[in-house]
């Protein structure tokens, strides 16, 4: 009789809720897949993390997939309500996976202003340029001119660059990549996973459905392969101007510093009151 | 239902609760309610600054460390708001407090707490509105907000205090509710009460009853399939549960496109409170019930139309009153009962007919709604000759 051989991340994964509801070719599942991989490289205890989710398709990778305590939220607030979870349970692992949409568009405040409370969180922000569950309309991160359900004539607006912005805002890591770099996917995830204070990767991810049938990008093969082309080191960008710079994705570490983390910073002043009382 | 006294809570915040108990303070109303919350076990505070409730803040800010709990000033409502709900889920007794914009924004996460079950206790000190309104003026104009200020169908539980007294009590009340019966419970007081000074006994710690939140055993599921409030759970102990504001089953997984599972999960949520209503309902009666005219009133125009209508009294005029002090889910039975003899039922409150509306439907004599707008509270002369005018149309 033959034994049969089972994905290994499946011990990670809510497998009662299994297939995912992602669409073929989604780059939901290779997060989900990286971030498995990255628990499971560092043994981390699933036990002890809590994930937080908004509203969008990226919110459903770890929720309901990823089978640790999790909190799916209402739309942008995730960074909100895991900073109550980590304040109250500093001992806790509190990892956020949600989309652009909601992260840096709905959300963006908490974003800025987690990033400079440095609240020790772990975002992973899935960047697919679109809004997609609901069906295709622009969101702060598309591109200047694309064509989507609520920018017939070409989108107006500049994209928003949102690692830049963590970066500026305070974060103690941040940094890019896309769901064509895998390992180092996987690497930057435990990096972000072992760092203290905000951590913050954004993954820029491909979205055949809804950003595809906008796009000429209806097989997720076509993006992956523009990850491929178009990513320029932080490194090298660093010398290249603006113009060689248009509809490059800039990839790697923006920045990794060790600033004071917030829910520590209030245990300390609890335990100096306590102590001033005692 | 399991409680325990405050005398039991660990040795830091009875320090702390020690510095109040058994003695009398003069204070402001916020002030009170921040109290109330640390004698309820609050060790979560979501904050965003807004007059007439920032002082609750304040006194969190400065009081809250020393019982070993965590305050945050955030970047806006919708995180004060959400931030107390994540607090709980990680085993928090939470609170916020805001004023009627802020409230307005907190709405959506209101919603959440309900449908996800979550004890949290937020506070709504009232100001004129809409919109900027008189900021910041007291009023009594969130009464409906606090019912259907969030989408879908919900029940809730909201307390009117009428006194810097009652809003430390009633602080403490409200914790109490949240834990159970799962949801979160507002405290709605306003400017006046907020801001005005009075005095306050606070009680002995092993005077003081805390409810316990029950959490789930291993085998019990923590949204439903036991009785009508389930038990709750907490993040990091492996049950790995899975919470959403999404249609769900008992055991929390979305199930958001079978009927007979969002039928089944709202009909609860809302039948926990409802079905408590003669519970919940808390009153302060003047009469006997057979009176011609009655007053009903809550929170700070109670004060003036109690005045009043002990004056008519004494006079030997047919009036009653009746406080309303369990705003929601409303006493409406109670009215009912109490008024079958009345006439007329004089409803003063600081906006242009709120309550008066939801009393309409309890009642069949003529509802007169006292409306008064613009910042003052009002003065018992007013209600007085309102009731005696009345008196006077039945005779």
């Amino acid at each position: 009789m033959s034994e049969q051989i089972k994905q290994p991340m499946l011990q990670y994964l809510r497998q009662e809720m299994l297939p995912t509801t992602f669409c073929a070719g989604c780059g939901g599942g290779t997060v989900l897949n990286c971030f498995s991989h990255a628990v499971d490289q560092m043994g981390l205890d699933v036990d002890n993390m809590v994930a937080v989710t908004g509203i969008g398709c990226s919110s459903w990778i770890p929720s309901p997939y990823f089978e640790v305590d999790t909190l799916h939220t209402t739309h942008g607030r995730a960074i909100a309500f895991a900073t109550g979870v980590k304040v109250a349970r500093p001992d806790l692992n509190v990892v956020v996976i949600a989309g652009d949409g909601d992260l840096s568009g709905i959300g963006g405040n908490h974003l800025i202003h987690a990033a400079r409370r440095n609240i020790g969180l772990k975002v992973f922000l899935v960047n697919n340029y679109i809004y997609g569950m609901t069906g295709g309309q622009v969101a702060p991160t598309t591109p200047t001119g694309t064509r989507t359900a609520t920018t017939p004539y070409g989108n107006p607006e500049q994209p928003l660059q949102i690692t830049e912005l963590v970066s500026a805002a305070g974060a103690n890591f941040s940094a890019r990549w896309t769901t064509h770099h895998v390992n180092q996917l996987i690497k930057v995830m435990k990096t972000a996973l072992n760092h203290d204070g905000f951590s913050f990767v954004e993954i820029m991810s491909q979205c055949p459905t809804s950003y595809g049938k906008f796009t000429r990008q209806r097989d997720a093969s076509t993006t992956l392969r523009m990850f491929k082309e178009n990513s320029v080191r932080i490194k090298k960008a660093q010398g290249m101007t603006d113009d060689e710079l248009e509809g490059k994705i800039v990839i790697g570490t923006f920045n990794d510093r060790n600033r004071p983390e917030f829910a520590d910073s209030l245990e300390k002043i609890a335990q100096a009151r306590m102590e001033e009382s005692s | 239902m399991k409680t325990f006294t405050a005398d039991q809570f660990p040795e830091a915040r009875r320090k702390l609760l020690e510095r109040y108990a058994g003695q009398s303070q003069f204070m402001q109303g916020d002030v009170a309610v921040a109290i109330g919350g640390l004698f309820a076990g609050c060790d979560f505070f979501g904050a965003y600054p807004i007059t007439p409730a920032s002082e609750i803040a304040e006194t969190m800010s400065n009081l809250l460390p020393y019982a070993g709990g965590k305050f945050v000033q955030f970047e806006d409502e919708l995180a004060s708001v959400s931030s107390i709900v994540g607090a709980a889920w990680a085993g928090s007794r939470s609170m916020t407090a805001t004023s009627g914009p802020g409230f307005s924004l907190m709405q959506e996460t209101v919603g959440y707490a309900v449908m996800t079950e979550t004890p949290t206790v937020i506070v709504d000190v009232q100001r004129s509105g809409p919109s900027t309104g008189q900021a910041t003026l007291p009023a009594q104009g969130d009464f409906y907000q606090a019912r259907w200020g969030t989408h879908g169908d919900h029940e809730t539980i909201a307390l009117s205090p009428w006194s810097v007294q009652e809003s430390f009590d009633m602080a403490i009340e409200a914790f109490n509710l949240a834990e159970r019966f799962r949801q979160p419970v507002m405290l709605l007081t306003d400017g006046e009460t907020g801001h005005s000074r009075e005095r306050v006994q606070f009680p002995r710690l092993e005077d003081v009853t805390v409810v316990e939140r029950v959490l789930a055993e291993d085998h019990e599921e923590m949204f439903g399939d036991g009785g009508a409030v389930p038990p709750m759970g907490r993040f990091g102990t492996g049950r790995r549960i899975h919470v959403t504001g999404s249609t769900h089953a008992a055991n929390g997984m979305r199930m958001a496109t079978q009927p007979p599972i969002h039928d089944k999960l709202i009909r609860r949520i809302c039948g926990k409170v409802s079905d408590a209503r003669d519970e919940l309902t808390r009153i302060d009666v003047l009469g006997d019930g057979t009176e011609k005219v009655m007053v009903v009133a809550h929170g700070i125009s109670a004060r003036p139309a109690y005045g009043a209508v002990q004056s008519l009294r004494e006079q030997g005029h047919d009036v009653g009153f009746i406080r309303i002090i369990g705003l929601w889910p409303f006493p409406g039975p109670k009215i009912t009962e109490l008024c079958a003899n009345a006439g007329a039922v004089i409803v003063p409150e600081m906006n242009l007919g709120q309550m008066s509306r939801e009393i309409e439907r309890f009642v069949d004599g003529e509802v007169v709604g006292l409306n008064k707008i613009g910042g003052p509270v009002f003065h018992e002369r007013e209600i007085g000759e309102a009731a005696l005018e009345a008196l006077g149309r039945l005779s």
